[in-house]
């Protein structure tokens, strides 16, 4: 009875073989097919439109970013809609490895020299492991150098928070951003000095190359009181991609470009039109010299 | 004793097919999981190359029938940006995740000589998922083997539907320049 057992066995191998040599393909696929499949391109940018998104820059890749946030729309016609007014803030973002990249960046506004990490955690993945979401971590200080009489400390705030995100399918990703932000002094004298607060963001792609995005911040605090005088932050915007830029062009109450600012010292409200128009423009280097160098060639 | 001698020519026999369908496995079949697929989509203004070393190939020498299969995102890009761009924008890596060959070799070498031969295969030649009916001229060197298999062919971006906008910055070549190096060994399942 084992020796015919293993006739049938040996039956099933030699036609699994013939099965093989019929189609080549079918043959070549089932070979690869073991393999835990990273999602890519959640967002377009580092940047959802404020706030960071779950992605990071690659290894040996700088990205040099230039951001401008104009005046308020509701400024009117002497103010050109807010156009006479800038505020930018400047900054290179490098990828040490493909998870982990930091950034530096000044801002007009206060005058703010800002330093960051991100940390990919978690990368969704389909296929061989099962991964839903990504988890990126990010963490920043900053330093508002505006008011020189302050002792340096005060100058200090940290922020930090975990981005965790989902692509649902090729053009939707959504992502939720808990926030702790530390201000070593407030702006405004009797402001806490922690706030917590809770992104939600998203992107929708309205073709291969343009995609829209929208954010907003809820921080855990009353609104508008003689003691905070803010708003949550919400945007909305356009990603338009064009080989090695991203143009990011959107419609925010927030003047500040850093956490510290738009989610915690947001002056404007949607609701009175303290609308400012403002966009971001990065341009990618890469410097992996490895990669450049041309495979030899039989 | 009957039994016994009974299962020793039924072992025989077993011993005998199972030789004989290793050979033919080995003597008849050939792969590769490392082939190098390079292409170059460059401009004078826009250096755009990009390698994929996970390329995979498979030949059945009793019937010359050759395929070929590759994932489009293990592509690396000295610039990850273009490469992220490739996979959404240009292929579409996840509607169309492989571009594939197969077909016949059109004319057969001696697999058993070593020697080097100017070859050609017809078959079916799928990316983008749009499928065309092509001839790929290639060299085939026979040594010690092992079977090398190069070629050095073109793509037109319109033959397969891959759509350029018209505003980029980086503009890139209508026809790629596409070239392989597989180096093939016995297969066994």
């Amino acid at each position: 009875m084992k020796i015919l057992r293993l006739v049938m066995m040996l039956i099933c191998s030699t036609s699994s073989i013939l099965y093989a040599q019929d189609d080549l393909l079918g043959e070549l696929s089932k070979q690869d097919s073991a393999q835990a499949i990273p999602v890519t391109a959640t967002f377009k940018s580092t940047r959802v439109v404020n706030g960071q998104s779950v992605e990071t820059m690659k290894k040996k890749h700088l990205d040099f970013r230039i951001s401008h946030r104009f005046g308020r729309l509701n400024s009117g016609a002497y103010q050109f809609f807010g156009l006479d007014q800038a505020t930018m803030r400047m900054g290179f973002e490098y990828g040490l490895t493909d998870d982990l990249m930091i950034g530096v960046g000044r801002s007009t506004s206060q005058k703010v020299y800002d330093f960051f990490g991100k940390y990919k955690l978690l990368k969704q993945s389909s296929g061989a492991r099962n991964i839903p979401v990504s988890v990126t971590l990010f963490g920043g200080t900053g330093i508002a150098t505006l008011n020189k009489e302050l002792e340096f400390q005060d100058k200090l705030y940290y922020t930090a928070q975990v981005l965790i995100a989902r692509k649902f399918g090729e053009r939707l990703s959504l992502q939720l951003s808990p926030t702790f932000l530390h201000r070593n002094r407030p702006e405004v004298t009797g402001d806490e000095k922690v706030l917590l607060a809770v992104g939600i963001g998203g992107r929708f792609k309205l073709s291969k190359r343009v995609s829209l995005n929208g954010e907003y911040f809820y921080t855990a605090r009353e609104k508008n009181t003689v003691n905070a005088p803010y708003y949550d932050s919400m945007s909305f915007g356009v990603d338009i991609e064009t080989g090695g830029h991203v143009f990011q062009l959107h419609f925010t109450n927030s003047l500040g470009m850093i956490e510290k600012q738009f989610i915690g010292e947001t002056a404007g409200t949607w609701g009175k039109g303290d609308i400012h128009y403002g966009f971001n423009i990065s341009r990618t280097f890469s410097f992996d010299k490895k990669n450049k160098k041309k495979p030899t060639h039989e | 004793m009957k039994t016994y001698f009974f299962r020793m020519v039924l072992a025989t026999l077993l011993g005998i097919t199972l030789h004989s369908v290793q050979v033919s496995a080995q003597g008849g079949m050939f792969a590769a999981t490392a082939g190098n697929t390079r292409f170059s989509a460059s401009t004078p203004l826009e250096n755009i190359e990009a390698e994929n070393k996970k390329s995979q190939a498979i030949l059945n020498t009793t019937n010359n029938e050759i395929a070929i299969r590759m994932n489009m995102r293990d592509f690396v890009f000295p610039n990850k940006l273009m490469q992220e761009h490739f996979n959404e924008n240009y292929i579409e890596s996840v509607k169309y995740p492989t571009a594939t060959f197969s077909g016949k070799v059109d004319k057969a070498p001696d697999y058993t000589k070593d020697g080097q031969y100017d070859l050609s295969a017809t078959g079916k030649f799928t990316v983008h998922g749009v499928t065309k009916e092509r001839t790929i001229n290639g060299k085939m060197k026979i040594e010690g083997g092992k079977i090398t298999i190069t070629s050095d062919f073109e793509v037109a971006l319109v033959d397969h539907k891959i759509e350029v906008p018209s505003v980029v910055f980086v503009k890139i070549a209508q026809v790629i320049g596409v070239k392989s190096n597989y180096v093939l060994t016995p297969y066994k399942k």
